[in-house]
């Protein structure tokens, strides 16, 4: 555990040092506190456009987070070839691909923390300066405990893509990973349809296979709650909880792949 | 580097900068770009092809076309020297709701301007009910929604009965306020009265939306003014000009009938025609364009 731990505040370390993380961050709050301004060209909606804003930046900025420091965790050691002398150390395999996604999750926790500070500030700002019958038209309070909900479901989803993109690196190039996770997002955005495509076309082979890849294929549709609770609509505790746990399981699916697969490389 | 290159070349680059922003300035005022020309575009009409392609941000997408709705509404609205043109203002709210169905202040927006008669708006009550019935697919038990629609029957349809029945069905929503059940025979008794649309507007006169609390005001003050209308136009017949006068203020006030120059509610003198006698609110006036006097009958 101890050995693990190192290796993931050295990932952490390492993405503070290449200040991608810093940027991002700033660029968020940055547009998060700008929403302010674009709320008042809204007729009233500032609040809601406020809400929509904050998280999809916080998705968005941890997207790119996930995705382009995800598929160098291994790749980059291998090209810098510092991968000889971190295996040469009391480090196994699967301790160093656990360390490498604690550390990169670490960056992404720490994101997606600051983004959720700077939203609730704005939005408490928000709050605090509008009279009581203007509140009474939002559908939900400004400082909305329930918004929580819809960011713990944008973390795991992070957590999911970037175990999607460490699973690539390990076998691939930063380049090809790239795409590779990239393209499992937009796939896992709609990959709701093929549950239904029983709908669209009669042949049984068809459904089946659209049903396969739907089981196989990240469900990240279902970790977009974000509509609902801008509108204040209820999203179950029980419905997080399994959402949640569907991810943590898919996350250790892929965590252990990648490790397989990693354990099998020859690096000579 | 050497000593002192460092501000030189931010001097440079500073100057560079300078540069571009007085050729850019310069351009703009040889070649001006005015919003219309963007502004009338919509590239994309297909509501489900704009939410494939937003991922998961449709809310964020929603929001940009909301904006752009209301942009396109008040510029339209505010437009001179120009025929208006509400064309896009549909097909922007349809986005608006087809990307983000709970954006319940988009459809409430619709049904009062997709309704107004041109030049206020399109004049489109079967699309502002369209959209309002797209908003009952998506939260069926929003009674709001179906008193837009019977608000729009009353209003620009003159539909009483079809207005009744949306009322009620609006009553029969669970969390419905009281004040919708008694609209039902008010609407089926009298509908046209003023008594009828001041009882209206003034619920929406305590809604929780700004802009629709707004437009309930501007409503009643157009009521008031009808109402001064039927009394000055009174006044006008009991004291007609003698032979080879003609109609006007200066006359009644000469005569002691008036103290002064009726004005109407926003503040703007009313006009009389000066053959006819015709009392009506001036061209320029903030109550324009009036309701059409046929349709509210008097009390």
């Amino acid at each position: 555990m101890r050995t693990i731990s190192r290796v993931a505040v050295s990932v952490f370390r390492e993405s503070v040092r290449d200040r991608v993380p810093y940027n991002l961050v700033l660029f968020a709050v940055l547009l998060i506190s700008s929403s302010y301004l674009l709320g008042q060209l809204t007729a009233g909606q500032d609040i809601k456009i406020i809400k929509d804003l904050g998280l999809s930046a916080t998705s968005v900025f941890g997207l790119f987070i996930a995705i382009f420091i995800g598929i160098g965790l291994v790749s980059k050691e291998v090209e810098r070839r510092s991968i000889y002398a971190l295996l040469a150390k009391p480090v196994s395999r699967p301790q160093f691909i656990a360390g490498k996604y604690s550390g990169l999750v670490l960056t992404l926790a720490v994101n997606v923390a600051v983004m959720t500070v700077a939203m609730y500030c704005v939005l408490g700002y928000m709050t605090w300066m509008e009279t009581p019958e203007f509140k009474a038209s939002w559908d939900a309070p400004g400082v909305d405990p329930a918004l929580l909900k819809a960011i713990l479901l944008i973390f795991v989803q992070l957590m999911l893509v970037t175990a999607v993109a460490l699973f690539f690196s390990t076998f691939s190039t930063p380049l090809l990973s790239a795409a590779l996770t990239l393209g499992l997002y937009i796939v896992g955005q709609f990959n709701a349809d093929l549950r239904n495509f029983d709908q669209v076309v009669e042949s049984r082979t068809a459904v089946w296979l659209a049903r396969a890849v739907y089981h196989v294929v990240p469900d990240l549709s279902a970790f977009d709650v974000k509509m609902q609770v801008v509108h204040g609509l209820p999203v179950s505790n029980s419905y997080v909880a399994l959402t949640t746990l569907y991810g943590m399981f898919y996350i250790g699916a892929l965590l252990v792949a990648a490790t397989f697969i990693f354990a099998r490389r020859d690096f000579k | 580097m050497k000593r002192g290159q460092p501000a030189a070349v931010v001097a440079v680059a500073a100057i560079c900068f300078a540069a571009a922003l007085g050729v850019q300035m310069l351009r703009d005022a040889r070649y001006p770009r005015g919003v219309q020309q963007t502004a009338g575009l919509l590239y994309l009409r297909s509501g489900e092809a704009i939410k494939r392609l937003s991922l998961e941000f449709e809310p964020l997408a929603a929001d940009a076309y909301w904006i752009r709705a209301i942009q396109h509404y008040g510029g339209e609205r505010l437009a001179q020297g120009r025929p208006r043109n509400y064309d896009l203002l549909y097909p922007l709210l349809d986005l608006t709701t087809s990307l983000d169905p709970y954006f319940s202040i988009a459809y409430r927006f619709g049904a009062i301007f997709l309704s107004e008669q041109y030049p206020g708006g399109p004049g489109r009550p079967d699309l502002a009910i369209a959209l309002l019935e797209k908003g009952i697919q998506a939260q069926p038990t929003k009674w709001q929604y179906y008193h837009d629609i019977g608000f729009v029957h009353y209003w620009h349809m003159r539909d009483f009965r079809t207005a009744a029945d949306w009322f009620q069905r609006a009553a029969n929503q669970p969390g419905a306020p009281n004040w919708l059940q008694p609209l039902v025979p008010a609407m089926l008794n009298a509908g046209g009265d003023r008594a009828s649309a001041r009882l209206l507007w003034g619920n929406l006169l305590q809604g929780d939306q700004e802009w629709l609390r707004r437009t309930a005001a501007r409503r009643l003050r157009q009521l008031d003014a009808l109402d001064a209308i039927d009394q000055l136009q009174q006044i006008v017949s009991r004291f007609p000009p003698s032979p080879g006068e003609r109609y006007s203020w200066e006359l009644l006030i000469r005569r002691r009938v008036l103290r002064g120059i009726p004005v109407d509610p926003a503040g703007a003198p009313f006009q009389i025609d000066p053959s006819t006698g015709l009392v009506d609110v001036a061209p320029d006036s903030e109550l324009q364009p009036m309701p059409r006097e046929a349709d509210h009958k008097r009390q």
